[in-house]
């Protein structure tokens, strides 16, 4: 029900706006241009996000993702000390890490889940500190090639729409970091 | 060298992972094509609330709301070094995925793609999530009803990531 909320403040919000600026032409047009452009966006971009993600599939058969989840464990065991020893809540883990870094993101909900439903048996009802850390490390994007924005910028006319990277990566890093020692440091300050 | 491997990178990717799945003999075309007719159901999926969002969008934009709430916000957001521009974007991100990716499509068309703004905008959404429908969606699964720290330590993450978005697009370009 959120979003119907959301949905009609936003439409409201704006007849009530162009009511006190006097931009009623402009408010007519622009509600059908608005639909017009969503489908033109999404014709445009279907390219590049088809390839994409038929690319992103040849490396999760190809085994590239539990390559990568065996470098990721050493590192990950540090995040989760409660679990550290527990082989197949670590292993959910790093195989979602993985996953979110390929931008699979279909499969790495339900690896993360997997993960998140065996460390709640340690404390039921409440998160502790390894599943909040989970939950923190899932809501900071740390995609590699983010694929749809790719594919928007593409659709606009953007000749290289790969030139962000750099910045994307350095951003998702620094979110990531900010989000890991935010979460180690509530976990000292916060009770249970 | 890197804008030389930025500017090659989707031929050097194609390559190098063709060649790899190859090696571990995988059919990597039936792969390829199992994986792309997944893009299409994604395409498929996200198009209906796109269309009903950038209506929205639109009309929150031709209505003037959007400027206002820029103006509104920007003693704060010039504090941090985001350009104010991006409000609508960081109010839509941490609740909906896809009422971010209108917001942000909207601005990337109204101030160009290749612009500071637009750069930022394409940073920001890369590199963050929709973090409530993610707490709700992991929460949910494990039956917590005690959330403790993580809601604001996922949103101090989100607020880093704008303020890094925009720090890494003055950087870079």
């Amino acid at each position: 029900m959120t979003m119907a909320y959301i949905w009609t403040a936003m439409m409201l919000i704006s007849v009530i706006f162009a009511g006190i600026t006097g931009n009623y032409e402009t408010l007519t047009s622009a509600s059908v241009e608005g639909a017009e452009s969503a489908v033109t966006l999404c014709i445009s971009m279907a390219g590049m996000l088809c390839l994409w993600m038929g690319v992103m599939e040849i490396m999760k058969e190809s085994g590239l993702v539990d390559r990568i989840s065996s470098m990721l464990y050493p590192v990950l065991r540090l995040l989760y000390p409660d679990f550290a020893k527990d082989k197949e809540v670590m292993g959910n883990i790093s195989a979602n890490v993985s996953a979110n870094l390929l931008g699979l993101g279909n499969a790495a909900t339900p690896l993360g889940l997997e993960a998140a439903r065996k460390m709640s048996k340690k404390s039921p009802g409440v998160a502790s500190n390894s599943l909040c850390m989970l939950v923190v490390c899932n809501t900071a994007s740390i995609q590699l090639i983010p694929s749809t924005i790719a594919g928007v910028r593409m659709a606009q006319g953007c000749g290289n729409p790969f030139d962000i990277l750099p910045a994307v990566w350095l951003a998702s890093l620094i979110s990531v970091s900010v989000g890991i020692c935010a979460a180690k440091c509530f976990a000292k300050l916060w009770g249970d | 060298m890197l804008s030389l491997i930025l500017a090659m990178l989707v031929p050097l990717i194609l390559v190098f992972v063709t060649a790899y799945g190859v090696y571990r003999k995988v059919d990597v075309y039936n792969a390829f094509l199992k994986g792309a007719a997944g893009g299409l159901e994604v395409l498929v999926s996200i198009l209906p609330s796109l269309i009903g969002l950038l209506t929205a969008v639109y009309m929150l934009r031709a209505s003037g709301a959007l400027e206002y709430l820029a103006m509104t916000l920007a003693p704060f957001l010039d504090v941090l070094g985001v350009p104010s521009e991006v409000a609508p974007l960081m109010l839509f991100r941490p609740i909906s995925g896809s009422g971010a990716l209108g917001v942000g499509v909207e601005l990337m068309e109204t101030y160009g793609v290749d612009s500071y703004i637009g750069r930022c905008v394409a940073v920001m959404l890369g590199s963050t999530e929709t973090t409530f429908y993610t707490i709700a969606v992991y929460f949910g699964a494990a039956g917590i009803y005690k959330t403790r720290y993580a809601i604001p330590a996922a949103l101090c993450a989100d607020l880093a990531g704008f303020v890094a978005g925009a720090f890494a697009v003055r950087l870079f370009f």
